[in-house]
Protein backbone atom coordinates (compact mmCIF):
# COMPACT_ATOMS: atom_id res chain seq x y z
CA UNK A 1 0.00 0.00 0.00
CA UNK A 2 1.41 3.32 -0.98
CA UNK A 3 -0.18 5.95 1.21
CA UNK A 4 1.28 8.80 -0.80
CA UNK A 5 -0.30 7.54 -4.00
CA UNK A 6 -3.70 7.06 -2.37
CA UNK A 7 -3.57 10.50 -0.71
CA UNK A 8 -2.74 12.10 -4.06
CA UNK A 9 -5.67 10.35 -5.75
CA UNK A 10 -8.07 11.39 -2.98
CA UNK A 11 -6.91 15.00 -3.19
CA UNK A 12 -7.35 15.04 -6.97
CA UNK A 13 -10.76 13.45 -6.70
CA UNK A 14 -12.05 15.91 -4.12
CA UNK A 15 -10.84 18.89 -6.11
CA UNK A 16 -12.19 17.61 -9.42
CA UNK A 17 -15.60 17.00 -7.90
CA UNK A 18 -15.65 20.08 -5.70
CA UNK A 19 -19.32 21.03 -6.11
CA UNK A 20 -20.52 17.49 -5.49
CA UNK A 21 -18.19 17.20 -2.52
CA UNK A 22 -19.64 20.40 -1.06
CA UNK A 23 -23.17 19.14 -1.65
CA UNK A 24 -22.37 15.93 0.20
CA UNK A 25 -20.76 17.82 3.09
CA UNK A 26 -23.77 20.10 3.46
CA UNK A 27 -26.44 17.40 3.31
CA UNK A 28 -24.50 15.24 5.72
CA UNK A 29 -24.15 18.22 8.06
CA UNK A 30 -27.88 19.05 7.93
CA UNK A 31 -29.12 15.50 8.29
CA UNK A 32 -26.71 14.58 11.05
CA UNK A 33 -27.39 17.93 12.74
CA UNK A 34 -31.10 17.08 12.88
CA UNK A 35 -30.29 13.56 13.97
CA UNK A 36 -28.08 14.95 16.74
CA UNK A 37 -30.82 17.42 17.68
CA UNK A 38 -33.30 14.57 18.02
CA UNK A 39 -30.87 12.63 20.19
CA UNK A 40 -30.22 15.70 22.32
CA UNK A 41 -33.97 16.21 22.76
CA UNK A 42 -34.28 12.61 23.87
CA UNK A 43 -31.49 13.12 26.37
CA UNK A 44 -33.31 16.26 27.56
CA UNK A 45 -36.58 14.37 28.05
CA UNK A 46 -34.86 11.64 30.02
CA UNK A 47 -33.04 14.22 32.13
CA UNK A 48 -36.36 15.90 32.89
CA UNK A 49 -38.01 12.57 33.64
CA UNK A 50 -35.27 11.72 36.11
CA UNK A 51 -35.66 15.12 37.67
CA UNK A 52 -39.44 15.22 37.87
CA UNK A 53 -40.35 11.61 38.51
CA UNK A 54 -38.31 11.92 41.68
CA UNK A 55 -40.57 14.71 42.79
CA UNK A 56 -43.99 13.64 41.59
CA UNK A 57 -46.44 12.13 43.99
CA UNK A 58 -49.84 10.55 43.93
CA UNK A 59 -52.38 12.62 45.81
CA UNK A 60 -55.36 10.96 47.45
CA UNK A 61 -57.84 13.69 48.18
CA UNK A 62 -60.31 12.89 50.93
CA UNK A 63 -63.91 13.99 51.09
CA UNK A 64 -64.64 17.30 52.71
CA UNK A 65 -68.01 18.75 53.72
CA UNK A 66 -68.77 20.22 50.29
CA UNK A 67 -67.63 17.29 48.10
CA UNK A 68 -70.24 16.03 45.67
CA UNK A 69 -68.66 12.95 44.07
CA UNK A 70 -70.65 9.70 44.65
CA UNK A 71 -67.99 8.26 46.95
CA UNK A 72 -68.44 11.27 49.20
CA UNK A 73 -72.20 10.81 49.63
CA UNK A 74 -71.54 10.02 53.28
CA UNK A 75 -70.24 13.53 53.87
CA UNK A 76 -66.76 14.41 55.04
CA UNK A 77 -64.33 11.61 55.59
CA UNK A 78 -64.58 9.93 58.97
CA UNK A 79 -61.72 9.21 61.28
CA UNK A 80 -62.15 5.46 60.75
CA UNK A 81 -61.99 5.82 56.97
CA UNK A 82 -58.89 7.94 57.21
CA UNK A 83 -57.17 5.46 59.51
CA UNK A 84 -58.07 2.62 57.15
CA UNK A 85 -56.52 4.50 54.22
CA UNK A 86 -53.41 5.18 56.20
CA UNK A 87 -53.19 1.50 57.16
CA UNK A 88 -53.73 0.32 53.59
CA UNK A 89 -51.06 2.68 52.32
CA UNK A 90 -48.61 1.38 54.92
CA UNK A 91 -49.34 -2.16 53.78
CA UNK A 92 -48.42 -1.26 50.19
CA UNK A 93 -44.76 -0.77 50.96
CA UNK A 94 -42.27 -1.01 49.33
CA UNK A 95 -44.17 0.31 46.30
CA UNK A 96 -45.32 3.13 48.48
CA UNK A 97 -42.16 4.91 49.43
CA UNK A 98 -43.26 7.70 51.75
CA UNK A 99 -46.64 8.83 52.99
CA UNK A 100 -47.36 12.36 53.94
CA UNK A 101 -50.65 13.52 55.36
CA UNK A 102 -51.79 17.04 54.59
CA UNK A 103 -54.59 18.34 56.76
CA UNK A 104 -57.09 21.00 55.74
CA UNK A 105 -55.18 23.56 57.78
CA UNK A 106 -51.91 22.72 56.02
CA UNK A 107 -53.62 22.70 52.61
CA UNK A 108 -55.01 26.14 53.37
CA UNK A 109 -51.59 27.38 54.39
CA UNK A 110 -49.98 26.05 51.18
CA UNK A 111 -52.79 27.57 49.18
CA UNK A 112 -52.27 30.96 50.75
CA UNK A 113 -48.55 30.80 50.00
CA UNK A 114 -49.11 29.74 46.43
CA UNK A 115 -51.64 32.44 45.66
CA UNK A 116 -50.13 35.25 47.68
CA UNK A 117 -51.01 38.67 46.23
CA UNK A 118 -53.95 37.15 44.39
CA UNK A 119 -57.57 37.91 45.20
CA UNK A 120 -58.35 34.17 45.09
CA UNK A 121 -56.52 33.68 48.35
CA UNK A 122 -59.01 35.87 50.17
CA UNK A 123 -62.05 34.08 48.80
CA UNK A 124 -61.16 30.54 49.79
CA UNK A 125 -62.06 29.20 53.18
CA UNK A 126 -60.18 26.47 54.93
CA UNK A 127 -63.12 24.08 54.85
CA UNK A 128 -63.30 24.21 51.03
CA UNK A 129 -59.87 22.61 50.66
CA UNK A 130 -59.69 18.83 50.97
CA UNK A 131 -57.30 17.04 53.27
CA UNK A 132 -55.10 14.56 51.39
CA UNK A 133 -52.49 11.87 51.49
CA UNK A 134 -49.42 12.62 49.43
CA UNK A 135 -47.80 9.37 48.44
CA UNK A 136 -44.42 8.98 46.78
CA UNK A 137 -43.98 5.74 44.88
CA UNK A 138 -40.74 3.83 44.56
CA UNK A 139 -41.73 3.11 40.95
CA UNK A 140 -43.78 6.03 39.58
CA UNK A 141 -45.01 3.98 36.61
CA UNK A 142 -47.07 1.73 38.92
CA UNK A 143 -49.49 4.51 39.70
CA UNK A 144 -52.45 2.36 38.64
CA UNK A 145 -51.96 0.03 41.60
CA UNK A 146 -52.53 2.85 44.03
CA UNK A 147 -55.28 4.45 41.98
CA UNK A 148 -57.36 1.27 41.71
CA UNK A 149 -56.99 0.59 45.43
CA UNK A 150 -58.31 3.96 46.55
CA UNK A 151 -60.32 5.57 43.78
CA UNK A 152 -64.03 5.39 44.46
CA UNK A 153 -63.76 4.06 47.97
CA UNK A 154 -65.97 5.85 50.54
CA UNK A 155 -64.25 8.90 51.97
CA UNK A 156 -61.93 9.32 48.94
CA UNK A 157 -62.91 12.11 46.65
CA UNK A 158 -60.23 11.73 44.00
CA UNK A 159 -56.88 10.11 43.27
CA UNK A 160 -54.56 12.35 41.33
CA UNK A 161 -51.32 11.41 39.67
CA UNK A 162 -49.04 14.34 38.93
CA UNK A 163 -47.11 12.11 36.60
CA UNK A 164 -50.03 12.08 34.18
CA UNK A 165 -49.79 15.83 33.83
CA UNK A 166 -46.07 15.58 33.19
CA UNK A 167 -46.58 12.77 30.73
CA UNK A 168 -48.64 15.04 28.51
CA UNK A 169 -45.71 17.42 28.42
CA UNK A 170 -43.25 14.65 27.76
CA UNK A 171 -45.48 13.34 25.00
CA UNK A 172 -45.25 16.73 23.36
CA UNK A 173 -41.48 16.66 23.60
CA UNK A 174 -41.51 13.07 22.35
CA UNK A 175 -43.56 14.19 19.36
CA UNK A 176 -41.06 16.92 18.59
CA UNK A 177 -38.30 14.39 18.85
CA UNK A 178 -40.11 12.01 16.49
CA UNK A 179 -40.58 14.81 13.96
CA UNK A 180 -36.91 15.77 14.16
CA UNK A 181 -35.97 12.12 13.80
CA UNK A 182 -38.27 11.65 10.80
CA UNK A 183 -36.77 14.68 9.05
CA UNK A 184 -33.29 13.46 9.95
CA UNK A 185 -33.97 10.03 8.48
CA UNK A 186 -35.43 11.56 5.32
CA UNK A 187 -32.37 13.76 5.00
CA UNK A 188 -30.10 10.79 5.58
CA UNK A 189 -31.85 8.96 2.73
CA UNK A 190 -31.32 12.02 0.52
CA UNK A 191 -27.69 12.05 1.62
CA UNK A 192 -27.22 8.42 0.70
CA UNK A 193 -28.78 9.00 -2.73
CA UNK A 194 -26.52 11.99 -3.24
CA UNK A 195 -23.45 10.01 -2.27
CA UNK A 196 -24.47 7.21 -4.62
CA UNK A 197 -24.78 9.70 -7.44
CA UNK A 198 -21.55 11.46 -6.53
CA UNK A 199 -19.70 8.18 -6.60
CA UNK A 200 -21.23 7.37 -9.96
CA UNK A 201 -20.05 10.65 -11.40
CA UNK A 202 -16.63 10.23 -9.80
CA UNK A 203 -16.30 6.68 -11.13
CA UNK A 204 -17.36 7.88 -14.57
CA UNK A 205 -15.01 10.85 -14.66
CA UNK A 206 -12.13 8.59 -13.70
CA UNK A 207 -13.08 5.61 -15.83
CA UNK A 208 -9.88 5.94 -17.84
CA UNK A 209 -7.71 5.61 -14.76
CA UNK A 210 -9.79 2.82 -13.27
CA UNK A 211 -9.88 0.87 -16.52
CA UNK A 212 -6.08 1.05 -16.71
CA UNK A 213 -5.83 0.03 -13.07
CA UNK A 214 -8.00 -2.99 -13.76
CA UNK A 215 -5.91 -3.81 -16.78
CA UNK A 216 -2.59 -3.84 -14.99
CA UNK A 217 -4.03 -5.87 -12.12
CA UNK A 218 -4.66 -3.37 -9.35
CA UNK A 219 -6.73 -5.00 -6.65
CA UNK A 220 -10.32 -3.91 -6.15
CA UNK A 221 -9.37 -2.51 -2.79
CA UNK A 222 -6.71 -0.32 -4.36
CA UNK A 223 -9.06 0.88 -7.07
CA UNK A 224 -11.93 1.64 -4.70
CA UNK A 225 -9.98 3.00 -1.76
CA UNK A 226 -9.55 6.57 -3.09
CA UNK A 227 -13.30 6.76 -3.79
CA UNK A 228 -14.19 5.36 -0.39
CA UNK A 229 -11.83 7.76 1.34
CA UNK A 230 -13.32 10.67 -0.58
CA UNK A 231 -16.82 9.73 0.53
CA UNK A 232 -15.65 9.18 4.09
CA UNK A 233 -13.78 12.48 4.08
CA UNK A 234 -16.81 14.44 2.86
CA UNK A 235 -19.08 12.68 5.35
CA UNK A 236 -16.58 13.23 8.15
CA UNK A 237 -16.41 16.95 7.35
CA UNK A 238 -20.22 17.10 7.35
CA UNK A 239 -20.39 15.24 10.65
CA UNK A 240 -17.90 17.65 12.23
CA UNK A 241 -20.09 20.57 11.12
CA UNK A 242 -23.11 18.83 12.65
CA UNK A 243 -21.22 18.30 15.89
CA UNK A 244 -20.24 21.96 15.86
CA UNK A 245 -23.91 22.90 15.48
CA UNK A 246 -24.78 20.61 18.37
CA UNK A 247 -22.17 22.19 20.62
CA UNK A 248 -23.48 25.59 19.65
CA UNK A 249 -27.05 24.50 20.43
CA UNK A 250 -26.00 23.30 23.87
CA UNK A 251 -23.84 26.33 24.68
CA UNK A 252 -26.05 29.07 23.29
CA UNK A 253 -29.62 27.84 23.01
CA UNK A 254 -29.76 25.61 26.10
CA UNK A 255 -27.29 27.16 28.50
CA UNK A 256 -27.60 30.87 27.70
CA UNK A 257 -31.16 31.29 26.48
CA UNK A 258 -33.50 28.56 27.71
CA UNK A 259 -31.97 27.47 31.00
CA UNK A 260 -31.92 30.90 32.70
CA UNK A 261 -35.64 31.35 32.08
CA UNK A 262 -36.68 27.87 33.21
CA UNK A 263 -34.85 27.40 36.45
CA UNK A 264 -37.39 24.99 37.93
CA UNK A 265 -36.10 22.10 35.85
CA UNK A 266 -32.73 20.67 34.89
CA UNK A 267 -31.24 20.54 31.39
CA UNK A 268 -29.01 18.16 29.48
CA UNK A 269 -25.38 18.32 30.46
CA UNK A 270 -22.27 18.26 28.30
CA UNK A 271 -22.03 14.53 28.89
CA UNK A 272 -24.98 14.07 26.51
CA UNK A 273 -23.23 16.12 23.82
CA UNK A 274 -20.03 14.15 24.34
CA UNK A 275 -22.00 10.91 23.99
CA UNK A 276 -23.82 12.03 20.83
CA UNK A 277 -20.81 13.46 18.96
CA UNK A 278 -19.08 10.13 18.20
CA UNK A 279 -22.45 8.62 17.22
CA UNK A 280 -22.83 11.33 14.58
CA UNK A 281 -19.29 10.93 13.31
CA UNK A 282 -19.53 7.16 13.06
CA UNK A 283 -23.02 7.25 11.53
CA UNK A 284 -21.88 9.73 8.90
CA UNK A 285 -18.71 7.94 7.91
CA UNK A 286 -20.27 4.49 8.00
CA UNK A 287 -23.27 5.56 5.96
CA UNK A 288 -21.14 7.28 3.33
CA UNK A 289 -18.68 4.41 3.25
CA UNK A 290 -21.39 1.81 2.76
CA UNK A 291 -23.23 3.88 0.13
CA UNK A 292 -19.97 4.40 -1.74
CA UNK A 293 -18.94 0.77 -1.39
CA UNK A 294 -22.15 -0.61 -2.85
CA UNK A 295 -22.18 1.94 -5.68
CA UNK A 296 -18.59 1.22 -6.59
CA UNK A 297 -19.16 -2.50 -6.56
CA UNK A 298 -21.54 -1.89 -9.41
CA UNK A 299 -19.51 0.64 -11.36
CA UNK A 300 -15.98 -0.60 -10.80
CA UNK A 301 -16.52 -4.26 -11.44
CA UNK A 302 -13.53 -6.46 -12.25
CA UNK B 1 0.41 -21.13 -21.79
CA UNK B 2 -3.11 -20.75 -23.15
CA UNK B 3 -5.59 -23.56 -23.70
CA UNK B 4 -9.11 -23.17 -25.06
CA UNK B 5 -11.01 -26.39 -24.43
CA UNK B 6 -14.24 -26.49 -26.48
CA UNK B 7 -15.02 -22.90 -25.56
CA UNK B 8 -18.40 -21.42 -26.45
CA UNK B 9 -19.31 -17.87 -25.53
CA UNK B 10 -22.88 -16.72 -25.88
CA UNK B 11 -23.60 -13.16 -24.77
CA UNK B 12 -26.97 -12.52 -23.15
CA UNK B 13 -29.73 -11.50 -25.55
CA UNK B 14 -27.87 -12.74 -28.61
CA UNK B 15 -28.91 -15.48 -30.99
CA UNK B 16 -25.60 -16.86 -32.22
CA UNK B 17 -22.52 -17.38 -30.06
CA UNK B 18 -19.53 -15.06 -30.38
CA UNK B 19 -17.29 -18.12 -30.11
CA UNK B 20 -18.57 -21.57 -30.99
CA UNK B 21 -16.75 -24.66 -29.71
CA UNK B 22 -13.25 -23.29 -30.14
CA UNK B 23 -10.32 -25.47 -29.08
CA UNK B 24 -6.80 -24.19 -29.45
CA UNK B 25 -3.52 -24.34 -27.59
CA UNK B 26 -0.79 -21.71 -27.50
CA UNK B 27 2.60 -22.69 -26.16
CA UNK B 28 4.87 -20.64 -23.98
CA UNK B 29 7.06 -18.33 -26.03
CA UNK B 30 4.91 -18.43 -29.15
CA UNK B 31 3.99 -15.42 -31.28
CA UNK B 32 0.44 -15.81 -32.53
CA UNK B 33 -1.62 -13.65 -34.89
CA UNK B 34 -5.33 -13.68 -34.42
CA UNK B 35 -7.07 -12.71 -37.66
CA UNK B 36 -10.59 -12.58 -39.00
CA UNK B 37 -13.19 -10.02 -40.09
CA UNK B 38 -14.89 -7.70 -37.63
CA UNK B 39 -17.37 -9.60 -35.48
CA UNK B 40 -15.58 -12.90 -35.98
CA UNK B 41 -14.89 -13.28 -32.27
CA UNK B 42 -11.33 -11.96 -31.97
CA UNK B 43 -12.15 -9.53 -29.19
CA UNK B 44 -14.15 -12.14 -27.30
CA UNK B 45 -11.17 -14.50 -27.63
CA UNK B 46 -8.86 -11.91 -26.06
CA UNK B 47 -11.39 -10.93 -23.38
CA UNK B 48 -11.68 -14.57 -22.35
CA UNK B 49 -7.90 -14.78 -21.94
CA UNK B 50 -7.97 -11.65 -19.73
CA UNK B 51 -10.89 -13.11 -17.78
CA UNK B 52 -13.02 -10.07 -18.60
CA UNK B 53 -15.61 -12.62 -19.70
CA UNK B 54 -16.33 -16.18 -18.65
CA UNK B 55 -17.02 -18.89 -21.23
CA UNK B 56 -20.61 -20.12 -21.48
CA UNK B 57 -19.33 -23.64 -22.12
CA UNK B 58 -15.88 -25.17 -22.04
CA UNK B 59 -12.81 -24.05 -20.15
CA UNK B 60 -10.06 -21.48 -20.66
CA UNK B 61 -6.66 -22.16 -19.10
CA UNK B 62 -4.06 -19.42 -18.87
CA UNK B 63 -0.69 -19.82 -17.15
CA UNK B 64 -1.83 -23.04 -15.50
CA UNK B 65 -5.08 -21.60 -14.13
CA UNK B 66 -8.59 -22.56 -15.11
CA UNK B 67 -10.13 -19.11 -15.36
CA UNK B 68 -13.73 -20.24 -14.80
CA UNK B 69 -12.79 -21.27 -11.28
CA UNK B 70 -10.61 -18.28 -10.50
CA UNK B 71 -12.23 -16.44 -7.61
CA UNK B 72 -12.94 -12.74 -8.09
CA UNK B 73 -10.36 -11.48 -5.66
CA UNK B 74 -7.60 -13.41 -7.43
CA UNK B 75 -8.31 -11.87 -10.83
CA UNK B 76 -6.17 -8.73 -10.28
CA UNK B 77 -3.20 -10.90 -9.26
CA UNK B 78 -3.75 -13.04 -12.34
CA UNK B 79 -3.81 -9.96 -14.59
CA UNK B 80 -0.45 -8.84 -13.23
CA UNK B 81 1.05 -11.73 -15.20
CA UNK B 82 -0.43 -10.40 -18.44
CA UNK B 83 0.46 -7.23 -20.31
CA UNK B 84 -2.18 -5.61 -22.49
CA UNK B 85 -1.88 -3.21 -25.42
CA UNK B 86 -4.77 -1.65 -27.33
CA UNK B 87 -5.37 0.09 -30.61
CA UNK B 88 -6.23 3.34 -28.80
CA UNK B 89 -3.12 3.28 -26.51
CA UNK B 90 -5.15 4.13 -23.35
CA UNK B 91 -2.61 6.50 -21.84
CA UNK B 92 -3.40 9.07 -19.16
CA UNK B 93 -3.18 12.46 -20.90
CA UNK B 94 -2.27 14.43 -17.78
CA UNK B 95 0.71 12.25 -16.91
CA UNK B 96 4.15 12.19 -18.49
CA UNK B 97 5.59 9.16 -20.25
CA UNK B 98 7.47 8.04 -17.15
CA UNK B 99 4.44 8.67 -14.93
CA UNK B 100 2.19 6.66 -17.23
CA UNK B 101 4.50 3.69 -16.95
CA UNK B 102 5.04 4.19 -13.22
CA UNK B 103 1.26 4.32 -12.69
CA UNK B 104 0.99 0.63 -13.58
CA UNK B 105 3.44 -0.20 -10.79
CA UNK B 106 2.06 2.29 -8.25
CA UNK B 107 -1.41 0.84 -8.41
CA UNK B 108 -0.19 -2.66 -7.63
CA UNK B 109 1.68 -1.29 -4.64
CA UNK B 110 5.29 -1.58 -5.80
CA UNK B 111 7.80 0.37 -3.72
CA UNK B 112 9.09 3.67 -5.04
CA UNK B 113 12.69 2.52 -5.21
CA UNK B 114 11.70 -0.37 -7.45
CA UNK B 115 9.68 1.94 -9.70
CA UNK B 116 12.51 4.44 -10.03
CA UNK B 117 14.77 1.63 -11.13
CA UNK B 118 12.63 -0.28 -13.64
CA UNK B 119 10.80 2.55 -15.40
CA UNK B 120 13.93 3.98 -17.12
CA UNK B 121 14.99 0.44 -17.99
CA UNK B 122 11.76 -0.42 -19.76
CA UNK B 123 11.64 2.97 -21.51
CA UNK B 124 15.05 2.13 -22.94
CA UNK B 125 13.83 -1.28 -24.09
CA UNK B 126 11.00 0.32 -26.08
CA UNK B 127 13.26 3.06 -27.44
CA UNK B 128 11.87 6.08 -25.59
CA UNK B 129 14.95 7.16 -23.65
CA UNK B 130 15.09 10.94 -23.42
CA UNK B 131 11.30 11.33 -23.69
CA UNK B 132 10.45 10.48 -20.08
CA UNK B 133 8.97 13.89 -19.31
CA UNK B 134 6.86 14.35 -22.43
CA UNK B 135 3.12 14.15 -22.28
CA UNK B 136 1.21 11.78 -24.59
CA UNK B 137 -0.12 14.62 -26.77
CA UNK B 138 3.45 15.68 -27.52
CA UNK B 139 4.25 12.26 -28.97
CA UNK B 140 3.56 10.62 -32.32
CA UNK B 141 1.14 7.70 -32.51
CA UNK B 142 3.98 5.21 -32.73
CA UNK B 143 5.66 6.70 -29.68
CA UNK B 144 2.41 6.65 -27.74
CA UNK B 145 2.03 2.97 -28.54
CA UNK B 146 5.58 2.41 -27.34
CA UNK B 147 4.61 4.00 -24.02
CA UNK B 148 1.64 1.65 -23.82
CA UNK B 149 3.88 -1.31 -24.59
CA UNK B 150 6.38 -0.15 -21.96
CA UNK B 151 3.51 0.02 -19.45
CA UNK B 152 2.36 -3.48 -20.42
CA UNK B 153 5.86 -4.88 -20.22
CA UNK B 154 7.26 -3.08 -17.16
CA UNK B 155 6.03 -5.83 -14.85
CA UNK B 156 7.76 -8.44 -17.07
CA UNK B 157 4.61 -10.43 -17.86
CA UNK B 158 4.75 -13.94 -19.27
CA UNK B 159 2.03 -13.09 -21.75
CA UNK B 160 1.40 -10.00 -23.87
CA UNK B 161 -2.05 -9.46 -25.36
CA UNK B 162 -2.15 -6.91 -28.18
CA UNK B 163 -5.54 -5.94 -29.59
CA UNK B 164 -4.85 -4.44 -33.03
CA UNK B 165 -1.82 -2.49 -31.76
CA UNK B 166 -1.05 -1.08 -35.22
CA UNK B 167 -4.66 -0.27 -36.10
CA UNK B 168 -4.15 3.47 -35.65
CA UNK B 169 -0.65 3.67 -37.13
CA UNK B 170 0.73 4.19 -40.61
CA UNK B 171 2.62 1.28 -42.22
CA UNK B 172 6.09 2.61 -41.53
CA UNK B 173 5.39 3.16 -37.86
CA UNK B 174 3.69 -0.22 -37.65
CA UNK B 175 6.88 -1.96 -38.72
CA UNK B 176 8.72 -0.39 -35.81
CA UNK B 177 6.05 -1.52 -33.36
CA UNK B 178 6.16 -5.05 -34.80
CA UNK B 179 9.93 -5.14 -34.44
CA UNK B 180 9.50 -4.13 -30.82
CA UNK B 181 6.88 -6.84 -30.16
CA UNK B 182 9.15 -9.35 -31.91
CA UNK B 183 11.98 -8.35 -29.58
CA UNK B 184 9.81 -8.78 -26.50
CA UNK B 185 8.80 -12.19 -27.85
CA UNK B 186 12.45 -13.16 -28.26
CA UNK B 187 12.98 -12.15 -24.61
CA UNK B 188 10.61 -15.01 -23.76
CA UNK B 189 7.22 -13.31 -23.69
CA UNK B 190 4.31 -15.11 -25.28
CA UNK B 191 2.52 -12.67 -27.63
CA UNK B 192 -1.06 -12.95 -28.87
CA UNK B 193 -1.92 -10.18 -31.30
CA UNK B 194 -5.15 -9.57 -33.15
CA UNK B 195 -4.82 -7.63 -36.39
CA UNK B 196 -6.36 -6.66 -39.70
CA UNK B 197 -3.01 -5.80 -41.22
CA UNK B 198 -2.24 -8.37 -43.90
CA UNK B 199 1.21 -6.96 -44.70
CA UNK B 200 2.42 -7.50 -41.20
CA UNK B 201 1.11 -11.05 -40.98
CA UNK B 202 2.58 -11.94 -44.36
CA UNK B 203 5.99 -10.49 -43.48
CA UNK B 204 6.30 -11.97 -39.99
CA UNK B 205 5.46 -15.54 -40.99
CA UNK B 206 4.28 -16.58 -37.59
CA UNK B 207 1.46 -18.81 -36.40
CA UNK B 208 -1.94 -17.57 -37.58
CA UNK B 209 -5.25 -18.41 -35.95
CA UNK B 210 -8.23 -17.35 -38.02
CA UNK B 211 -11.74 -16.93 -36.67
CA UNK B 212 -14.89 -16.50 -38.71
CA UNK B 213 -18.37 -16.18 -37.28
CA UNK B 214 -17.14 -17.56 -33.99
CA UNK B 215 -15.58 -20.68 -35.54
CA UNK B 216 -11.91 -21.53 -35.71
CA UNK B 217 -11.38 -21.86 -39.47
CA UNK B 218 -7.60 -21.94 -39.71
CA UNK B 219 -4.66 -22.63 -37.43
CA UNK B 220 -1.44 -22.50 -39.37
CA UNK B 221 2.13 -22.21 -38.23
CA UNK B 222 4.18 -19.73 -40.31
CA UNK B 223 0.94 -18.59 -41.95
CA UNK B 224 -0.08 -15.65 -44.09
CA UNK B 225 -3.13 -13.38 -43.81
CA UNK B 226 -5.72 -14.12 -46.55
CA UNK B 227 -9.07 -15.41 -45.36
CA UNK B 228 -9.66 -19.14 -45.69
CA UNK B 229 -11.78 -20.03 -48.70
Amino acid sequence: MRAQFVAREVGHGLKRNLTMTLAVIITVAVSLGLFGGALLLRAQVSTMKDFWYDKVEVSIFLCSAGSDTPSCSGGAVTKAQRNQIQKDLESMKPLVDTIYYESQAEAYQHFQEQFKNSPIADNVRESALPESYRVKLSDPTKYEVVASAFAGRPGVEQVNDQRQILDKFFKLLGGLQAIALAIAVTMLVVTVLLIVNTMRVAAFSRRRETSIMRLVGASNFYIQLPFLLEAAFAAGAGALLAIGALVLTKAVLVDSIVAPSFQFTSFVGWDAVVAIAPVLLITGILLAGLAAFFTLRKYLRV
Amino acid sequence: MILFDHVTKLYPNQQSPALDDVSVEIEKGEFVFLVGPSGSGKSTFLRLILREERPTKGAVWVAGKELGHLSNWKIPYFRREIGTVFQDFRLLPNKTVAENVAFALEVIGKPKAHINKVVPEVLEVVGLEGKEDRRPDELSGGEQQRVAIARAFVNRPMLLIADEPTGNLDPGTSVGIMQLLDRLNRLGTTVVMSTHDSNIVDQMRRRVIELEGGHLVRDQSRGVYGYAQ
